[in-house]
């Protein structure tokens, strides 16, 4: 088990690595780009795993936090900025705070309770976001063009944003698997085992799980930068419901709490849309009972998931 | 003041549609436990069953009857395939084990009814109006509408209050392997409880199904407003389901047309006209939060939630 949690994220990342550099001919740039797209959700679905598998907190308004990121993009680039100077802590600025706000309120609530006050921010930030009429309104905004760093438009080629993507996904990868092995870490699983024992001991679970909330936050922010970059257009849809169930869907396929099984789960899924989406325009009609299968009878997840999760 | 009175009853007529979708949702939670993210499809197949049997039979009623009667037994079919593997599971997985119900559902209405929205007649009896006060006619299907959910609302309450099974039900919310060891086939209530959620959600839909366009993924808007509801309310409690249903009903619709002109107090008219409509939808999520900000087990808290 443990062999296998430092063996298969470091072949999937030297796979990711070397894949630029294969003769990939004509179909090159659309490889890169479904890939670029697998990865910015494995971003995603890897501050959720925090969350989620270490601190057993559900949150189903997860893509509030890729409409922050995106819409930080939007905003900026409206008024004429699109550097990654201004692009990246307006962004992770804003995620902060209102993983702050939210946060502070949502949880006082348990259970299905958190569920559903997570959801119920991320549709205010939906409707907010729909009521842009500068950028776009429900019809969303195309950006003039991707963000620059410090002048340079690296991120215009397919290659450049897949590069700086997996760039991006190791150092979130490396940062949530630091996190959860810390003491935070620790802390954090043992509040979602025992709250009661940890604030015996000393911790406050509440500061815990909020630290926990921000940080997930702040990283799900830059895969919604990546996500406006990778599209050249943001929309309100970046936090529908819907979204944030694809989020979920997949840290549980990957395994909730192993770190690496949320890009696992972020690729299976993406790439499963996009194999049944060429296959039939109906493909939700095989991707829904799959969905159903998987939950029923794959428990642990493509990663085997943690042992310790309740 | 003639708009307040419309905009009043139609946020009445909104409240009780969402009951009638919450109820089934509260108490399929309250005995069982379970979290269905599916009970918004419910409600879509009640508005697409009755265009089709009404268009069959040719009648309103009848089509209205056979809607509802279908959707019972579709709900029994979706508990016995689905719901009942998920008992033993944690939230998370029933979340999206029914998420995975929804896009099935909603594609598979897509394939067999075509992604164009179908529309439903009103019963002729029912497709006039009459005048509520000087100047003001308002449709008398929608306070027949009205009329019929508080009817039902009232029947539930009863059945919930009075009867032996709807004292299982209260039991079962209140300590479920309790009321097992008792010798109740806990199993069976909870196919029958979820079974009648499906119809009362069905019911809900083919009535809505002539003001509303009926189209694939219409129960989904539905769905996030009645769990609202339920989390407002406390999950579990019928009362608590049917007070913040009200609630969300009137404060949706009357805030829909009135925080405009509200804004309007604070800013200049254009940046009014943009704020209004997005404060107006986040309105109901404000109250949630702020409810569960006070009360974070909701107003009617039960022994469960």
């Amino acid at each position: 088990m443990r062999r296998a949690a430092t063996l298969i994220p470091a072949v999937l990342f030297a796979v990711l690595a070397l894949l630029p550099f294969l003769p990939l001919g004509r179909d090159g740039g659309y490889v890169l780009g479904l890939l670029t797209r697998a990865m910015i959700f494995g971003i995603a679905a890897l501050s959720l795993d925090l969350m989620l598998g270490a601190g057993g907190l559900v949150s189903f308004g997860h893509a509030a936090y890729l409409a922050i990121g995106a819409y930080a993009v939007a905003v900026l680039d409206a008024n004429g900025l699109s550097d990654v100077w201004a692009v990246l802590p307006a962004a992770l600025a804003a995620a902060a705070l209102f993983a702050l706000a939210t946060g502070a309120v949502a949880l006082r609530t348990r259970g299905v309770n958190y569920i559903m006050i997570t959801l119920a921010f991320a549709q205010m930030l939906y409707f907010a976001a729909g009521s842009l009429a500068a950028y776009g309104g429900d019809d969303g905004y195309t950006l003039s063009g991707r963000t620059a760093i410090f002048g340079a438009r690296l991120l215009e080629t397919p290659r450049g944003l897949y590069a700086a993507t997996l760039a991006l996904l190791l150092a979130s990868y490396l940062l949530c698997r630091m996190l959860v092995a810390s003491g935070f870490g620790r802390a954090l699983r043992g509040v979602r085992q025992n709250a009661v024992r940890m604030q015996a001991m000393g911790f406050d679970p509440f500061a815990l799980r909020l630290a926990a909330s921000v940080t997930a936050g702040v990283i799900c922010a830059l895969a919604g930068v990546l996500l406006a970059n990778a599209a050249e257009f943001v929309s309100p849809a970046y936090a529908a419901w819907q979204r944030s169930g694809d989020l979920l869907i997949m840290v549980i396929l990957g395994g909730a709490g192993s770190v690496y099984g949320a890009i696992l789960g972020a690729g299976a899924v993406v790439l499963t849309e996009e194999a049944l989406g060429r296959f039939t325009e109906h493909w939700r009609l095989i991707y829904g009972p799959l969905l159903i299968l998987a939950v029923l009878f794959l428990r642990g997840g493509l990663a085997g998931g943690d042992r310790h999760r309740v | 003041m003639t708009l307040l009175v419309v905009q009043a009853l139609n946020g009445l007529q909104l409240g009780l549609l969402l009951f009638l979708i919450a109820a089934g949702l509260t108490l399929v939670f309250g005995v069982m436990d379970v979290i269905n993210l599916a009970h918004g499809v419910q409600y879509m197949l009640g508005a697409y069953l009755a265009v089709t049997f009404a268009a069959l039979a040719g009648s309103f009623w009848l089509g209205l009857l056979l809607a509802v009667a279908a959707s019972g037994i579709i709900g029994l079919a979706l508990e016995w395939l689905v719901i009942r593997h998920l008992y033993a599971r944690d939230h998370l997985a029933q979340v999206l084990a029914t998420f995975g119900l929804i896009l099935t559902v909603n594609e598979a209405v897509r394939v067999l009814w075509g992604s164009a929205p179908l529309q439903l007649a009103m019963p002729e009896a029912l497709s006039g109006s009459f005048e509520l006060m000087d100047g003001l006619r308002y449709p008398v299907y929608r306070v027949a509408l009205i009329g019929a959910g508080l009817l039902v609302a009232a029947g539930l309450g009863l059945v919930v209050a009075r009867t032996r099974t709807g004292m299982l039900i209260r039991a079962g919310a209140s300590n479920a392997p309790m009321v097992s060891a008792l010798g109740v086939d806990i199993g069976r209530l909870f196919a029958r409880v979820f079974g009648a959620g499906a119809m009362l959600a069905g019911f809900a839909g083919a009535m809505a199904a002539p003001l509303v366009s009926v189209e694939p993924g219409m129960g989904d808007n539905l769905l996030i407003l009645a769990f609202v509801v339920i989390v407002i309310g406390g999950i579990g409690a019928i009362r608590g389901a049917f007070v913040a249903a009200l609630l969300v009903g009137l404060l949706d619709t009357l805030g829909r047309s009135l925080a405009t002109d509200g804004v309007k107090l604070l800013l200049s008219g254009p940046a009014a006209s943009r704020v209004g409509p997005a404060l107006a939808s986040m309105l109901i999520y404000l109250a949630m939060a702020a409810v569960l900000a006070v009360r974070p087990a909701g107003l009617f808290p039960t022994a469960r939630a």
